[in-house]
């Protein structure tokens, strides 16, 4: 094996992903409502981005399908947005590590916003949107200004509980 | 070597994905699945509803004895004038029967209700759903109408063990059958999205449908029970040259501000054929048996 250390703290993980879910679901005023950030999906691209030999397309696929019956949409919806959202953090990350904080925020812009739209192309196609696409960016830009503060709590967590 | 096939999974996870989202729309063969992790999810909403819940809870907590009495005087002359319309009621009720009797259409007027507690509302702005505390566990089951004290609100499309989730009738994808009570106009209510908005579909220009007029369930469908309040026309507006006038309504349930909902458990039958869809879905209401007839 490449790693010497044996992967450790799953419960952990897991455990950021339910408060995540939490903040999916908490109620918001309606105009909050469209600058909720993705949680989940900024949850999972840290662990992607800090632990890519664990956590990676499997990991968003179920991730996303418990996003999926948490809010009720179509099975499969955000699994597959998520499954790609772990991916291309799976291809980027090696280049996400070194880059300045700004150019990260962009990248996770980038990412949140395109898992979004696969996620609206989905919605869309069963007949569940009212709004414009461009909506889905209000929420890819919160997400991008919420990156650093989460990278840096989620951190924390990992280096406080050890998880590898 | 894990970066050797996160391609593959994609792919793999692809498939799945497109797999589950054909039989989520076509079929029931996925339902089991999203049951199970309801058992997962429903959690999740309860501790998202704690904070209100522990406000509410210290709220009680804090009430002055003089309020409590104030409340309990309110309520009591509250229940004195609702004892007095029921009185009413039975005989109007009895009336009714024979009526139909001579008729030979059965209805029966009662249901019996269950009542849940609002613990989400969907974080989506494209759609208008709610989730409540009671699942399949409490027999909730998927079609029920859900009720306010004013009036409709909507009906359960998700049904999962602790919890469930209810399509409001404001949702732009949801449509049903309505009548004007005065004089017995029906017509299509359709939700547009909008926290307070209806708007009634393909009326005449000509249909005697004025601004004010209460719009109760129609009971065609066999979705909804008949003759309850739903919505209020707020505007009417009439375009020369349109085929169809232009009518927009507004709930009569508080559908913003409810802490408690119902639950129709029994529906009645239904005389008259159904016609009009009801429901955005297509698969059959579930029905109850008429217990007395």
């Amino acid at each position: 094996m490449m790693n010497n250390e044996r992967p450790a703290g799953t419960g952990v993980i897991l455990v950021t992903f339910v408060v995540a879910a939490l903040l999916e679901v908490i109620p918001l005023n309606q105009t909050l409502d469209w600058v909720r950030p993705e949680w989940m999906l900024l949850v999972l691209l840290y662990w992607v981005l800090s632990l890519p030999h664990r956590i990676g397309v499997l990991w968003g696929f179920l991730v996303g399908l418990y996003l999926d019956v948490l809010v009720g949409a179509t099975l499969g919806q955000w699994a597959l947005s998520y499954a790609f959202g772990a991916y291309f953090m799976l291809a980027a990350y090696k280049r996400m590590r070194v880059f300045p904080l700004l150019q990260q925020s962009a990248v996770v812009f980038l990412l949140v916003g395109s898992a979004n739209l696969i996620a609206y192309l989905v919605q869309e196609s069963v007949g569940r949107t009212l709004y414009p696409p461009y909506t889905i960016l209000y929420s890819a830009a919160a997400s991008a200004v919420l990156w650093r503060p989460l990278c840096t709590a989620l951190r924390w967590t990992q280096h406080r509980f050890l998880v590898r | 070597m894990y970066s050797a096939n996160p391609t593959y999974r994609l792919l793999i996870a692809l498939v799945l994905a497109v797999v589950l989202m054909a039989l989520d729309q076509r079929s029931k063969w996925v339902e089991p699945l999203r049951y199970g992790v309801g058992y997962l999810t429903a959690p999740v909403h309860y501790l998202a509803h704690l904070p209100v819940d522990s406000a509410r809870w210290l709220g009680r907590l804090s009430e002055t004895r003089s309020n409590l009495m104030e409340s309990r005087e309110r309520l009591e002359r509250q229940v004195l004038i609702l004892e007095q319309k029921v009185q009413r009621l039975a005989v109007l009720q009895a009336e009714n029967v024979r009526l139909r009797e001579l008729l030979n259409s059965s209805a029966n007027l009662d249901a019996s209700v269950l009542v849940a507690e609002i613990i989400g509302v969907d974080p989506d702005p494209n759609r208008q759903e709610l989730v409540i505390n009671k699942g399949g566990q409490d027999d909730v089951l998927q079609g029920q109408a859900v009720l306010e004290s004013q009036g409709l609100i909507g009906q359960v499309v998700e049904a999962g063990p602790l919890s469930a989730r209810v399509l409001l009738i404001t949702d732009a994808s949801h449509a049903m059958s309505v009548q004007v009570n005065r004089n017995g106009v029906r017509a299509i209510l359709a939700g547009t999205g909008q926290g307070s908005r209806l708007r009634l579909l393909y009326v005449p220009d000509t249909a005697d449908i004025k601004e004010g007029d209460l719009l109760v369930s129609t009971g065609l469908g066999q979705l909804y029970p008949r003759g309850y309040p739903v919505a209020r026309v707020s505007r009417v507006s009439h375009q020369s040259g349109a085929a169809f006038a232009d009518i927009e309504a507004r709930p009569t349930a508080r559908l913003d501000r409810v802490s408690h909902v119902l639950l129709v458990q029994s529906m009645e039958p239904v005389s008259i054929p159904d016609v009009a869809p009801e429901s955005p879905s297509d698969e059959p209401t579930p029905e109850e048996l008429p217990d007395d007839e």
